[in-house]
């Protein structure tokens, strides 16, 4: 009981001392976003996807991963943006969450950016509902915004809709 | 070492750690009544499997502690002495157990009179304690926060305080034992038999003589199935029951003890290894394919070597997963044996499905509750040897394990043909225990009011006795199950016994699954709820049919309701084509039956059932998903799911009916199915369903009018059309509805404005009806219905529909005495008889048929029903056949019930022909035949 604080300011000590982020940078409808590096597990290219009937819109199926049955979430529904046009390869980000395996599908991958931790902003007042819900913050780059990708509310909020 | 013993000492080595430190963990907050049931339920375990080992030292142990915890959990004060005194307990009890263990399998002699004796004395001024502070016995006597909590109240701390903070002076226990004597009478000679012995053994030196010999009996027990040379063996007992630290020391060098031998490894583990198991295969495949493409590759031989290593590796992971059922039951036997001794009752275990096999895990999860309720059963269930002669059952009482695989479940049953519960009782108890009152009782279901046995700190068993009766039980039981995710159940009737049913879900076990195919994606079902396949065309014998939207297949003269699985799960495409064509899944869960429609079907394949992601569980169409042989995962149907969209109450209705068709045809000859429907108004209209030959649906540009009437082209021929009423629509558009009625190659169709639902209901009618074309009212899923007439509606199509095929002489009028209970039988075939040209008299039963032939009346045919109250069909058909009167007129059966048997038995009573009820055109022929034939002779 009585370590748990103890823990938390250590983190916060940390990261303070880091200072730093390492994010992976993926680009869902001409969008940047950011997940940090230690959430991805992998990244990996979606094969022989089994669709599942009823289940959320955002779900875009569940498929097998080294033996692991991951599921795929469509991030551009996920976003509410449109479907991508064309059928260019598609690409998954590996995450885990709460013990189970996820592939968030995005458009494609990145680099890996280090990012000063102080350089993050909030995110705009008026950004859109469905993004502001499951953005972390925003870093100015240069020529470019990316957006923080906050998987924890990514994933957290499609299993508050489901218990709800 | 025997196997159950070893088994003992694992298990319940593991348990007592987990009493410590929940012992601890109680002491601190000794309000906490979770704590002290998990306690108390380990506790109460150890004495259960000690006492069927035969370990009556540790038993008296166990259950002496297990004692003064049952006072902590009556509201006794939790006093730091009593605390340590179950540790101290609990310690012995280790302290025997690694002598048991070093002894191999032989109880150390030993004396724990003194232990027993405190633990008792403890219990006792728990009582004390507890009359002395009554409302505020709970209070705990260790915690500063609970004093300040009880400084207000009234109640006299001083027993309390004096208590923690001192040694429990012997004195003043007795003064406690004095002033509750008349409480503690009932207590010690009740709850506490074998203790009470115990501690005169204690108290009496005669007495340790006595228990001395209750081991040597048990060691010679346990000696001669051992086969095991016990010179040695009073020696080394006595050195370790004097020099136990000397012991313990031992056991924990002693790397080679039992404890050790086998070890638990966590399903995560082997959950890790089968994936990775299966990743090897997906990767060997992989190279095979490769391989196979290079001819005279020199991996070749390697290669083949890894495939055989993967695959028995594969089966190696699965199977340490895997075991049958049997596993658990293995000590029931034994259990019960010495139980019947025990209880001196004749028992006799049966077990079927024990090859029934389940995830290893949820077999360890389930073994104690099994157990138990194998006990329970025996203790409670069964009556004694007497009881049941006088009751007229055979004197061996029965208890029967059955298991087998249901819908992606694991269903056991638990049966024995005891007494069953007793209602009143357990009522009683509810009330004594404030878990209902009685008004809420009283709106209850017996089923509802036996659920209360699973209730914490609930039981009946008037008597405490070592086996069962201090209300784990069942509670234990329950919270065991629901861990896994199952649920239980139970059914009794009064004299004839009850059965436990525990449904454990298949989470992790292994399935045989049909693999189908479905709007393009593939599904797996399991194999157990698949009766059989049907291929269906539209051109064939078996093809799909429609009420309303409702496909339905007639397969072997029975309605089965279709469900295209492409729908339910929301997946259909436009267009028809995919449902016409295609296989039906004839599927069977619990008691209903029903088909489920895809496009392809491939093939078997067994596979393990991974649980669905948290993003899909709440989707209750699929139990599960996994990964098929190519790789590809699949999602697994549930057949309950399915069967629960196609419709609950059906579901209900039909379990309600446990027996399943047969049984109810026997026993309800009335219930008739019946096709309901809208006409002119919004009141639904019915006729039954054997009468309707077709359901069909026309465009409504293909209904023609022609001399005045409306037609179809109806399987090259015309079929004129009625409308019910003139309140039915004529629509401008779209499809008309409409039954079709067929005799002899002439249809008439029936318009109606909505099919809408097929229902199976006892018909009576209530309201007779004037108007034409109605037969009457009769109450159909709790609505009034009108039963349509159909002979008033045939005519109307066909002018000569019932004289046409009539025999020429037809204009003889022959008088006709038609005998059946029910009115709609009755008005529904009155009509069609008159009209084939009789003058028809009716009769509403046997014995008014008999009264009108007995005064004089006489009839040139009579058509008789069978199932009648009173005297049926057959008994009456025997007596006008004794009557010299009655000897040559023709007498025809008119039965629901159309079996070899019946028929059989119709001809032997008299009967000229026997008929089906339905089978109108039957009766007539039969009519004519038999009518012609009598003009011939009279001729």
């Amino acid at each position: 009981m009585s370590k748990t604080p103890v823990n938390a300011t250590g983190t916060a000590a940390n990261e303070a001392l880091t200072d730093s982020i390492q994010y992976v940078t993926v680009l869902i409808g001409g969008q940047l976003f950011g997940l940090p590096i230690h959430k991805v597990h992998d990244v990996f290219v979606p094969e022989s996807m089994t669709r599942v009937p009823l289940s959320a819109p955002e779900i875009a199926g569940v498929l097998n991963l080294r033996g692991r049955i991951v599921t795929a979430i469509n991030m551009r529904r996920r976003l509410g943006l449109p479907p991508r046009e064309g059928n260019s390869s598609i690409m998954a980000v590996g995450i885990e969450y709460r013990g189970e395996s996820y592939g968030l599908i995005i458009d494609e991958v990145g680099e890996v950016l280090n990012l000063q931790t102080n350089g993050r902003e909030a995110n705009p007042a008026n950004l859109d509902r469905r993004w502001a819900e499951i953005s972390g913050g925003v870093h100015r780059l240069s020529g470019q915004l990316m957006v923080i990708l906050d998987v924890e509310r990514v994933l957290g909020r499609m299993l508050d809709q489901i218990a709800a | 070492m025997d196997d159950l013993l070893r088994e003992f000492l694992t298990e319940t080595n593991e348990s007592l750690d987990v009493v410590d430190v929940e012992l601890v963990k109680f002491e601190q907050e000794p309000n906490n009544a979770r704590i002290l049931d998990n306690i108390f339920r380990l506790v109460h375990t150890i004495k259960g499997t000690c006492g069927f080992l035969g370990l009556p030292r540790l038993e008296a142990l166990a259950h002496a502690a297990e004692t003064l915890m049952g006072k902590f959990r009556e509201g006794a004060p939790v006093t730091k002495e009593a605390v340590s005194l179950i540790l101290q307990t609990i310690d012995r009890i280790k302290g025997i157990l690694a002598e048991l263990e070093a002894l191999e399998g032989d109880e150390p002699k030993g004396e724990d009179g003194d232990l027993i004796s405190q633990l008792e004395a403890m219990s006792l001024a728990g009582d004390a304690a507890k009359a002395a502070a009554k409302a505020d016995a709970k209070k705990p006597a260790e915690s500063k926060k609970a004093k300040e909590e009880t400084t207000g109240t009234l109640v006299s701390q001083v027993l309390e305080r004096e208590l923690r903070i001192g040694e429990v002076s012997l004195d003043e226990l007795e003064r406690a034992f004095r002033e509750t004597e008349v409480e503690v009478e009932t207590d010690v000679t009740v709850a506490a038999e074998p203790v009470a012995e115990r501690v005169s053994a204690a108290v009496s030196p005669a007495g340790t003589g006595q228990q001395g010999i209750d081991l040597v009996k048990v060691a010679a027990e346990i000696e001669a199935r051992l086969n095991l040379a016990s010179e040695r063996k009073p020696e080394k007992a006595e050195k370790s029951v004097e020099d136990k630290e000397a012991d313990a020391e031992a056991k924990g060098d002693g790397k080679g003890s039992v404890s050790s031998q086998s070890i638990r490894v966590a399903v995560e583990t082997l959950e890790h290894l089968m994936t990775m198991v299966s990743e090897l295969v997906l990767t060997r495949n992989q190279l095979l394919e490769i391989v196979r493409r290079h001819e005279d590759s020199e991996f070749k031989v390697p290669l083949q070597r890894l495939s055989n290593v993967t695959a028995e590796l594969q089966e190696g992971v699965m199977k340490t997963r895997m075991q049958p059922i049997g596993n658990a039951w293995q000590k029931l036997p034994r259990i019960v044996r010495d139980l019947a001794g025990e209880l001196g009752k004749q028992i006799e275990l049966e077990m079927h499905g024990a090859e029934t096999e389940l995830d290893r895990q949820v077999l360890e999860l389930i073994k104690d509750p099994l157990t138990h309720m194998v006990r329970n059963s025996a203790d409670h269930g069964l009556e004694k040897s007497e009881d049941r002669k006088t009751a007229g059952k055979p004197e061996k009482g029965t208890i029967k394990l059955s298991a087998y695989h249901e819908g992606g479940h694991i269903i056991i049953d638990i049966a024995d043909d005891g007494r069953g519960l007793n209602v009143e009782r357990i009522k009683q108890k509810v009330v004594e225990n404030g878990l209902a009152t009685e008004a809420e009782l009283e709106k209850m279901s017996e089923g509802q009011i036996f659920k209360y046995i699973f209730a914490p700190g609930f039981s009946t068993a008037a008597k405490v006795t070592s086996v069962s009766g201090r209300g784990v039980g069942m509670d234990v039981v329950r919270t065991n199950i629901e861990m896994i995710g199952g649920t239980i159940d139970l059914k009794s009737v009064a004299g004839k016994g009850s059965t436990f049913t525990i449904k454990i879900p298949l989470t992790l076990a292994i399935v045989s699954t049909l693999i189908v195919e479905s709007a393009g994606d593939r599904f797996a079902i399991p194999q157990l709820s698949v009766v059989e396949l049907v291929r269906v065309q539209s051109n064939s014998e078996h093809r799909i049919e429609r009420i309303k939207d409702t496909p339905v297949l007639r397969l072997r003269n029975k309605l089965l309701p279709l469900v295209p699985l492409a729908r339910i799960l929301g997946v259909a495409e436009e267009g028809e084509k995919s449902e016409d064509d295609g296989f039906i899944v004839v599927m069977q869960v619990g008691n209903v039956t029903f088909g489920m429609v895809v496009d392809g079907v491939f093939h078997t394949e067994e596979i393990v059932v991974k649980p669905m992601s948290k993003m899909l569980r709440h989707i209750t169409m699929f139990s599960g998903n996994t990964i098929l042989g190519d790789g590809s995962v699949i999602m697994i149907v549930d057949p309950n799911g399915v069967a629960s969209a196609i419709g609950t109450a059906v579901a209900a209705e039909v379990s309600e009916k446990q027996d399943g068709d047969k049984l109810r045809s026997v026993d309800d000859p009335a219930k008739v199915s019946m096709l309901l429907f809208r006409a002119g108004s919004p009141e639904p209209k019915a006729v039954p369903l054997s009468l309707v030959t077709r359901l069909e649906e026309f465009d409504i540009d293909k209904i023609e009018h022609s001399n005045g009437r409306d037609l179809v082209q109806y399987r090259g021929s015309l079929m004129p059309l009625v409308y019910l009423n003139h309140g039915v629509q004529r629509r401008m558009e779209g499809t008309q509805p409409m039954l079709v009625f067929s005799d002899s190659g002439r249809s008439m169709g029936l318009v109606v404005d909505e099919i809408v639902d097929i229902v199976e209901e006892q018909l009576d009618i209530q309201v007779g009806s004037e108007m034409p074309g109605v037969l009457g009212s009769a109450v159909i899923k709790g609505k009034a219905t009108e039963i349509i007439d159909i002979g008033h509606f045939l005519p109307l199509a066909f002018e000569d529909w019932f004289t046409r095929k009539e025999i020429s002489s037809a204009a003889l009028t022959r008088s006709l005495l038609f005998i059946d209970d029910s009115p709609f039988f009755r008005n529904m075939l009155g009509p069609v008889l008159k009209a084939a040209g009789f003058d028809v008299t009716t009769c509403a039963s046997a014995t008014e048929a008999m009264r009108r032939l007995g005064e004089g009346e006489r009839f040139d045919i009579i058509v008789s029903d069978i199932e009648m109250p009173g005297v049926n069909g057959f008994e009456l058909a025997e007596m006008l056949r004794r009557d010299p009167r009655f000897r040559h007129t023709p007498i025809i059966a008119l039965s629901a019930l159309c079996t070899p048997a019946s028929i059989e038995r119709g001809r032997q009573s008299g009967f000229d022909d026997y008929v089906a009820k339905f089978d109108r055109p039957g009766l007539i022929a039969s009519l004519k035949e038999l009518t012609s034939h009598e003009v011939g002779l009279a001729a």
